[in-house]
């Protein structure tokens, strides 16, 4: 401690004593890396202050009494600005324990999410989910049953990060404890809407979309709670049609009735669930256009529904010069044969 | 003997008296410049802490002497209303007096050692020493 004060006393007399003699902009440059010396030995303020006035007294042959003495006005007023640097540090730290906290939460929020492959002959599936932070309020959930149907879910929690998070989590343990409804859309979103009722705060909805995929008759039956209409694309047509429904938001009211909706496919026809992310991205501060969604889609409609969402991604990213304002989901099921 | 001073605080002007008595005695026992500053300014919101929430208090302040080290011990009492939530107000960043106050995690950080006793309703002490190196 003494040792190293004793080195920068030295080290700070003579570049004090060459800057008085020279006056050169070497020096100053010296000072400058001086100071990040400084910080790195955690000198605060007013220790530089009173550095400078034991390193000025010594220099100085008949250094003027007030002027010394105002130094230790100077350090007085620089203890505060030490306090401020030290609390900005211990905030720091807090900040990185915070961020390592949060990464642990996404981890395991990532776990809540299905990542098995589906393997059905009849279908091919894909599915891209990108928090705008650290943690997501979108969810999505798929599985295939015995029989090779599938049911596929994008639910929206409104609002963003941790709470959204937490509320998403809520989502996933609901759904699992009814199983027996997992093909019926309707029926699974009025269960599901009782226990988000009972559960969360008034002051927060969550938008969902359920799908189920029957792969004998090549059925997709859907019903929705107040979610993004989902796309149906047909390959005969090369055309996109919004799949309107109605239907409450989960949470608000705890008997609410949804109507089941059913679409045929024909091989090559597919179906897109999405989340506001994808339909709210922003380029150059405007709502991107529904069209111009529609035309991504379209462009990459060759590769595989996996590649599909990828792609569509990568290009809303890249418009949206990679700041993502919103989670983003987006979910294709098409029919193989 | 020891010296020890008692400072009533009931006026900022207590606040200044107390600071005096604080700088005189840091010097006397041989505290830097640095070091006296520190210990003032550590004084000083002790001080403002009685006088913009408990009205009155004191301030006591005196010289240690313990297993040859030597250091000065502040110690701020008051019978206010007391912090319903200690942890809260040692939380960086959450300053009790709306400025820009050092606050208590201030005061921590300028002395050693740094000891709150607070009862809702029935009043604050806090001690803090700073040894000399």
């Amino acid at each position: 401690m003494e040792d190293k004060k004793l080195t920068m006393y030295h080290l700070y007399k003579e570049m004090l004593n060459n800057y008085m003699q020279s006056k050169s902009e070497h020096t100053l440059y010296s000072a400058q890396q001086f100071s990040k010396e400084m910080l790195e030995k955690d000198m605060s303020p007013e220790e530089v202050v009173s550095l400078h006035k034991s390193v000025i007294t010594e220099l100085v042959n008949d250094p003027s009494g007030e002027l010394l003495d105002s130094f230790d006005l100077l350090l007085e007023v620089m203890i505060g600005y030490g306090l401020a640097h030290r609390e900005h540090l211990s905030l720091r730290d807090r900040q990185r324990q915070l961020d390592s906290e949060l990464n642990v939460a996404a981890r395991m929020q990532q776990s809540l999410l299905p990542n098995n492959k589906i393997e059905v002959e009849a279908v091919d599936f894909g599915v891209k989910s990108v928090p705008a932070g650290k943690m997501s309020g979108d969810y999505y959930h798929y599985f295939v049953d015995e029989h090779g149907n599938i049911g596929a879910a994008v639910a929206d929690v409104i609002g963003k990060g941790v709470p959204a998070a937490m509320c998403m989590s809520m989502i996933k343990y609901a759904m699992d404890s009814l199983p027996e409804q997992r093909l019926q859309p309707a029926a699974l979103l009025e269960n599901l809407n009782r226990v988000v009722a009972r559960n969360i705060d008034d002051d927060m909805f969550i938008t969902m979309v359920y799908g189920s995929y029957d792969s004998k008759k090549h059925q997709f039956h859907f019903a929705s709670a107040g979610h993004e209409p989902c796309l149906y694309y047909s390959a005969d047509t090369d055309d996109f049609h919004e799949l309107k429904t109605k239907g409450l938001v989960l949470g608000v009211s705890s008997k609410v009735r949804y109507e089941e909706y059913v679409r045929d496919l024909n091989p090559g026809d597919f179906i897109v669930l999405l989340s506001d992310g994808v339909t709210e991205c922003r380029i150059n501060g405007e709502f991107i256009e529904m069209k111009h969604i529609k035309q991504i889609i379209r462009k990459y409609k060759h590769l595989s529904a996996q590649q599909m969402v990828d792609q569509v991604y990568s290009e809303l990213e890249k418009i949206q010069e990679f700041q993502l304002r919103d989670d983003f989901t987006l979910l294709i099921l098409r029919r193989n044969v | 003997m020891q010296v020890h001073t008692h400072v009533e605080i009931t006026s900022e002007w207590g606040i200044v008296a107390a600071r005096q008595a604080g700088r005189k005695l840091a010097r006397e026992v041989g505290f830097g410049s640095v070091d006296q500053a520190r210990i003032t300014t550590a004084i000083s919101e002790l001080a403002r802490n009685i006088y913009l929430y408990a009205n009155k208090g004191q301030i006591k302040i005196e010289e240690l002497a313990d297993a040859g080290k030597r250091g000065i011990k502040i110690t701020a009492v008051d019978n206010g209303p007391g912090i319903k939530d200690v942890r809260r107000v040692m939380e960086d960043g959450f300053t009790t007096s709306g400025g820009l106050g050092a606050g208590l995690p201030g005061v921590k950080r300028l002395m050693d050692e740094f000891i709150i006793d607070s009862e809702l309703n029935n009043g604050t002490k806090i001690s803090a020493i700073k040894w000399l190196r």
